[in-house]
C-alpha cells in the first residue's frame, strides 16, 4: 500500500496550526491532481495537547483514512508544560513524536522539530527505529523560523522539510499561503518555506524511498467537509433560517450557516438553548420559511419536545444531529455512531419522523437537499444524522457535483388563490388538517395568507386544528400521519439512497451505515482482491427504514456483518426489529474507542468472524449472530 | 396579488371578527380571569386595526394555553413554555405579521423563564401577555413561580419557602421596552394596555393579573386596584428606567401586602426593535423572508456561486 499513496500526518499541540497547516497540504495535493481524504484526532482542550491530522492522498480516488500512516511530522507541543512530575495529562512534551510511534507504517519517514522534541527521551525510539526501517529527520524547525521569521511558524518549516523529503513542488504551497495570508506574514513564510526545503535538499542524504504519487483530475475538483456539505446542499435548497446553540461537532455547521445566511440575505439566530433553537425552526418555518436547527447527543435530547411538536403540528422542519461519543458529554471532539436510537425514538408518542444517514462528503450534499425536500413536501420532521468523523474530515469532491439550481419550492403549501375554494370549517378555519389528504399530506396555510388562518396544537386535533378528543378522529389523524411516512418510504424508494459495494452475486454481506461507509466500501474491495466473495452496502434511510432493498441484499447473502461505531449494535438492532428476521444471518463488528474504523481492521474483523476466531484488534469487538 | 394579502388591508375591523363563529365548548371555569383577557383581546383589536389573518398569536400549555380556541386568528398553541422562542421566530420570518404571545405564570415565568429573559433582551416588537392568576391551574393547584411565599399546596404542604418571581422587575432588568401591569378585573385599562403593547415597536410585556376561583381562592388579584399612571398620589414617569424599577418594586412588594398598582411602567419609544437593529448590521433582510417563497421573480443564490471558490 505505502508505495502508491502518502498517508502524512501532522502532529502538535492543539493551538499550533495543526488543522489550518494540514488543510492547506491537503488543498495543495488536491491542485496538484491527486485525491485527498483527510482525518482529524483532537483532544477537548483550546491549547496544548496532543493532536493529530492525517492526509491520505492516492492518484485514485479515495475515501477512508486507510491503515495507519507513513509520513509523521511531529512538531512539538508549544503549549505542553508539566511542572509536576506526575502530571495529570502525562509527559505532554515528547507526545507529538512518542503518540505517534504506534501507528507508523513500516519503512515510514518520521521528521521531528529537534527545537522542541528530543527522541532520547523515548526510551526504546532507536531500537524502534531499526525494527520498523524508519526513517528519521531530525531537523531544527523552531530555529529555522524564528531566524527567519517568527518561531509559530515552524509548521511553514515543517511542509517546507517534508515537501523536499516527498518531492512536491513548493509553488502549490506558494499559491495557497498568498492567497489566505497577509503580506507582512507572507514574505517571511515564503522564506522558511524555501529555506527549510532548500536546506533539507542538501544536508541529508535521503534513504526513503516514499514519494508523492501523480495524479491529475479530469475537473475541477474543491476540498470540503462534511460540514460544508450539509451547510452547501440547505443554502441550495432554499434554507433561510437556521438558529441553534453551540456544542460540538455540531457547531461546524451552525458556524458556516451563520457566515453564508447574511450573504443570501437569510438570518442565523444564536439563542439560549436548544429547546429554543428547534422552537425557533419551528416559529420561522411555521411563518413560511425554510428553516432548520441542529446539535450533538446532549443538545439535541433538549430538542425533542420541539421535535414531537413538529410531528404532531406537522411542521416542517430539518434538524442536524452531530454525533460525539456519550453518553451524557461522552468524549466531545471523538466519533461514534450511538444516538441512532436517540434520534430515531426521542420524544413522547408514536415516532412521525423522516431520518437519513449520510455516508459520504458528497452524499451529505444530496442527502441535506432531499431532508428540506422531503421536511417541505410532506409537512414532517426530518433529522439528518452525522458524527463529528464525518463532519470533520475533508474530501475532495468535483465541483460540478455542487452546481445545481436553488429550489425555493416551500413544499405543501396552498396559495391565496387555492384558499379562497379550499374547505374550511363551519367555524371559519382552514381545514389545515384534511381528513382525505392524498399520501396524508394536508397542504399548510401561511400566516399573512388571506382566509388561512388555523389553529396549530401538539394536542391532537381535528380538520381545522382545534384539540378534539373524539377516538375516530384520533384515529383517522394518526393513520394520516403514519401514512406520509410510508409515502416518503415509497420516494425514497424510487431514489436509490443506498449504496452498493462489490459484486451482487457475493457470499457474504457487509453492512453499514453513516460515516463507515467509505471505509467499508474500501474493505470490501480489498476483501474481493483477497478472494472471499463479498458485497456491501452503505445504508442512508434509517426511518422509513429501506425494507425492501434490506430484505433483498439479505436474501443474496449467506451472512451478514454489521460494521457500526457503538456498543451496542443499534443499527444491526434496527435492521432486525424493521425486518422482523434475519437474526441468525447478522453479526456485529462494533468499534467504540473514539476513533473511526480502519480498513485493515473491518477486513481482519471479517476474515476471523466468517473463521469463527475472535477478532485480533482489541480495539473492535465481534458479536455473533443470534443462536451462534 | 400579494402572497400575503391579509397584511396591511385597510378596511374597518370588527372585534366580533376575532370570535370563532362555531365556539367551542370553554374549558374555562365560570369566573376565571381568562375571560377577562380574551375580552380585552378582541376590543383591542379594531383599535389596532389588524385582521384575523395577520395575527399569529402563539401560547404555551396551561389554561392560558387555550386562548387560541376562543379567539380567531391564526394560532400556534405550543408546548410548556416555548411560546416565545416560537413567536419572536416567526417575527424574524415575516416582520409584517402581528405576532402575540401568551402564557401563564407557571409556563412564562417557570418553564418559560429562560425565554422570557432572552426574548426581552433582544426586544423582538411583540406582544407576551402573561395570565398572572399566581396558581398553576390547569394541573389542580399547585404552586407557581408567583405565589407569595408560604403558599401552601399539594405540592409544597408546608407553604413555599420561595420569594415570588418578580416579573417587572425581571422584565425591566432583562431589557423590555414595554412593560405593565394590568387586571381582568379592570376591562378598561386591560384594553388600552393591550392596544399600546401591540402598537409599541418593541417587547411589550404585560402581566396580566387573573383570578383563579377555581385553585387559588386567597389570590389578591379581587382586591381595588391602583392606576399609578392616572393616581394623584404617583407621579410617575413611565420613560424614566429607574423610576420604572422603583415603581415595580413597590408594586410588586405591595401585590403581596393586599395592593394592587397596575399600569404603565416602563415604556421606551426609542429603542429600536430587533429586527431593525439586525437589518443594521446587515444580519437580516429588508424585505420579509417569507415573501420570497411565494415570489416567482426572486433571484435565489447558489452556494456555489457564492460560496464554492474558497474550497478550490
Amino acid at each position: 500500500m505505502t508505495d502508491h499513496e502518502l498517508m502524512w500526518r501532522i502532529a502538535g499541540g492543539s493551538g499550533d496550526g495543526i488543522a489550518s497547516t494540514s488543510q492547506n497540504f491537503a488543498k495543495a495535493l488536491m491542485r496538484a491532481g491527486l485525491h485527498v481524504f483527510t482525518h482529524r484526532h483532537y483532544p477537548s482542550r483550546i491549547r496544548g495537547g496532543h493532536t493529530y491530522t492525517e492526509v491520505r492522498a492516492k492518484s485514485e480516488p479515495v475515501q477512508s483514512r486507510g491503515d495507519g500512516f507513513n509520513c509523521l511530522l511531529a512538531l512539538g507541543d508549544s503549549f505542553a508544560r508539566n511542572p509536576q512530575e506526575d502530571a495529570y495529562y502525562g509527559d505532554e512534551e515528547i507526545k507529538p513524536l512518542s503518540e505517534n510511534l504506534d501507528e507508523l507504517n513500516e519503512g515510514g519517514v518520521i521528521v521531528y522539530d529537534t527545537g522542541l522534541l528530543d527522541s532520547e527521551d523515548i526510551p526504546d525510539f532507536e531500537q524502534r527505529v531499526e525494527e520498523n526501517d524508519w526513517h528519521v529527520y531530525p531537523i531544527n524547525l523552531r530555529e529555522i523560523a524564528r531566524d527567519h521569521g517568527r518561531e509559530v511558524m515552524r509548521n511553514t518549516a515543517g511542509v517546507g522539510a517534508t515537501a523536499a523529503l516527498l518531492g512536491i513542488d513548493l509553488e502549490y504551497f506558494e499559491q495557497l499561503m498568498a492567497e489566505s495570508m497577509p503580506e507582512d506574514i507572507l514574505e517571511p513564510n515564503k522564506e522558511i518555506l524555501h529555506y527549510t526545503h532548500d536546506m533539507v535538499e542538501e544536508e541529508f542524504e535521503f534513504t526513503h524511498d516514499l514519494r508523492v504519487p501523480e495524479g491529475s483530475h479530469d475537473e475541477e475538483q474543491v476540498l470540503l467537509s462534511g460540514s460544508d456539505s450539509i451547510a452547501y446542499g440547505a443554502l441550495d435548497e432554499g434554507c433561510r433560517f437556521i438558529a441553534g446553540y453551540p456544542m460540538t461537532p455540531w457547531t461546524e455547521v451552525f458556524t458556516i450557516m451563520s457566515q453564508a445566511l447574511p450573504e443570501v440575505g437569510g438570518v442565523s439566530e444564536q439563542v439560549e438553548d436548544e429547546i429554543a433553537a428547534a422552537a425557533l425552526a419551528l416559529g420561522a418555518s411555521h411563518a413560511g420559511v425554510k428553516a432548520m436547527s441542529g446539535s450533538s447527543g446532549g443538545g439535541f435530547a433538549l430538542m425533542s419536545e420541539p421535535l414531537g411538536l413538529a410531528e404532531m403540528s406537522e411542521t416542517p422542519v430539518v434538524l442536524v444531529e452531530a454525533m460525539r461519543a456519550g453518553p451524557s458529554t461522552g468524549l466531545p471532539t471523538k466519533p461514534e455512531q450511538a444516538d441512532l436510537e436517540h434520534v430515531l425514538y426521542t420524544s413522547q408518542g408514536d415516532s412521525n419522523r423522516v431520518v437519513l444517514a449520510p455516508g459520504t462528503v458528497s452524499e451529505a450534499y444530496e442527502q441535506s437537499r432531499l431532508a428540506f425536500r422531503i421536511a417541505y413536501g410532506y409537512n414532517i420532521p426530518v433529522i439528518l444524522l452525522y458524527d463529528q468523523k464525518l463532519g470533520g474530515e475533508l474530501m475532495n469532491v468535483p465541483a460540478s457535483h455542487f452546481d445545481r439550481e436553488p429550489n425555493p419550492d416551500l413544499g405543501a403549501v396552498t396559495t391565496e388563490e387555492e384558499l379562497e375554494d379550499a374547505p374550511h370549517g363551519p367555524g371559519g378555519k382552514f381545514y389545515r388538517y384534511r381528513y382525505d389528504a392524498e399520501d396524508g399530506v394536508s397542504p399548510r396555510s401561511i400566516p399573512g395568507q388571506k382566509g388561512g388562518h388555523f389553529l396549530v396544537t401538539g394536542n391532537e386535533h381535528n380538520q381545522a386544528g382545534h384539540i378534539d378528543e373524539d377516538p375516530t378522529n384520533r384515529v383517522t389523524q394518526m393513520e394520516r400521519r403514519m401514512s406520509k411516512v410510508e409515502a416518503v418510504r415509497e420516494f425514497l424508494d424510487d431514489r436509490d439512497t443506498q449504496t452498493y459495494m462489490g459484486p451482487d452475486d457475493a457470499e457474504y454481506g457487509l453492512i453499514t451505515f453513516g460515516s463507515q461507509q467509505g471505509t467499508v466500501e474500501e474493505a470490501v474491495a480489498r476483501l474481493n482482491d483477497a478472494g472471499h466473495s463479498v458485497r456491501g452496502i452503505g445504508v442512508s434511510d434509517m426511518m422509513p427504514y429501506p425494507e425492501e432493498e434490506m430484505t433483498e441484499f439479505l436474501e443474496s447473502v449467506d451472512e451478514a456483518l454489521v460494521v457500526e461505531m457503538n456498543a451496542s449494535g443499534q443499527f444491526r438492532g434496527l435492521t432486525q426489529k424493521e425486518l422482523g428476521r434475519f437474526g441468525d444471518k447478522l453479526s456485529s463488528l462494533l468499534k467504540y474507542n473514539g476513533e473511526p474504523f480502519e480498513p485493515a481492521e473491518i477486513v481482519q474483523g471479517f476474515e476471523a468472524s466468517i473463521q469463527g476466531q475472535d477478532v485480533p484488534d482489541q480495539q473492535t469487538t465481534y458479536v455473533p449472530a443470534a443462536g451462534d | 396579488m400579494s402572497a400575503f394579502s391579509a397584511i396591511g388591508e385597510e378596511r374597518e375591523i370588527d372585534r366580533e371578527e376575532f370570535t370563532p363563529t362555531l365556539e367551542p365548548q370553554a374549558t374555562w371555569c365560570p369566573g376565571c380571569g381568562d375571560f377577562g383577557v380574551l375580552k380585552a383581546l378582541k376590543q383591542a383589536m379594531p383599535e389596532v386595526g389588524r385582521n384575523p389573518d395577520e395575527v399569529l398569536l402563539v401560547t404555551g400549555i396551561g389554561c392560558s394555553g387555550k386562548l387560541n380556541s376562543y379567539f380567531e386568528s391564526y394560532g400556534y398553541h405550543s408546548i410548556h413554555g416555548r411560546s416565545l422562542p416560537i413567536a419572536r421566530a416567526a417575527k424574524l420570518a415575516n416582520p409584517e405579521l402581528e405576532v402575540i404571545a401568551a402564557g401563564g405564570d407557571g409556563d412564562g415565568y417557570g418553564i418559560g423563564g429562560n425565554h422570557f429573559m432572552h426574548t426581552a433582551r433582544e426586544n423582538h416588537d411583540m406582544t407576551y401577555i402573561v395570565f398572572d392568576n399566581e396558581i398553576f391551574g390547569l394541573t389542580k393547584g399547585q404552586t407557581s413561580p408567583t405565589s407569595p411565599k408560604g403558599h401552601k399546596s399539594k405540592t409544597q404542604p408546608h407553604g413555599s419557602a420561595k420569594d415570588p418571581i418578580r416579573p417587572l422587575s425581571l422584565a425591566l432588568t432583562s431589557g423590555a421596552s414595554y412593560v405593565a401591569r394590568t387586571a381582568a378585573v379592570n376591562p378598561n385599562q386591560a384594553k388600552e394596555i393591550l392596544v399600546e403593547a401591540m402598537q409599541h415597536d418593541g417587547f411589550a410585556h404585560v402581566d396580566f393579573l387573573t383570578q383563579c376561583p377555581t385553585w387559588n381562592k386567597d389570590a389578591r388579584q379581587y382586591v381595588p386596584y391602583t392606576d399609578i399612571n392616572d393616581a394623584d398620589e404617583y407621579d410617575h414617569d413611565p420613560t424614566d428606567r429607574s423610576a420604572a424599577q422603583e415603581m415595580a418594586s413597590e408594586a410588586e412588594q405591595s401585590l403581596y401586602e393586599g395592593e394592587v398598582l397596575t399600569g404603565r411602567f416602563y415604556v421606551d419609544s426609542d429603542r429600536p426593535s430587533y429586527s431593525e437593529e439586525k437589518q443594521a448590521i446587515g444580519e437580516m433582510p429588508e424585505d420579509p423572508l417569507a415573501e420570497r417563497y411565494f415570489d416567482d421573480d426572486y433571484e435565489w443564490e447558489r452556494s456555489h456561486d457564492l460560496l464554492l471558490d474558497r474550497h478550490k
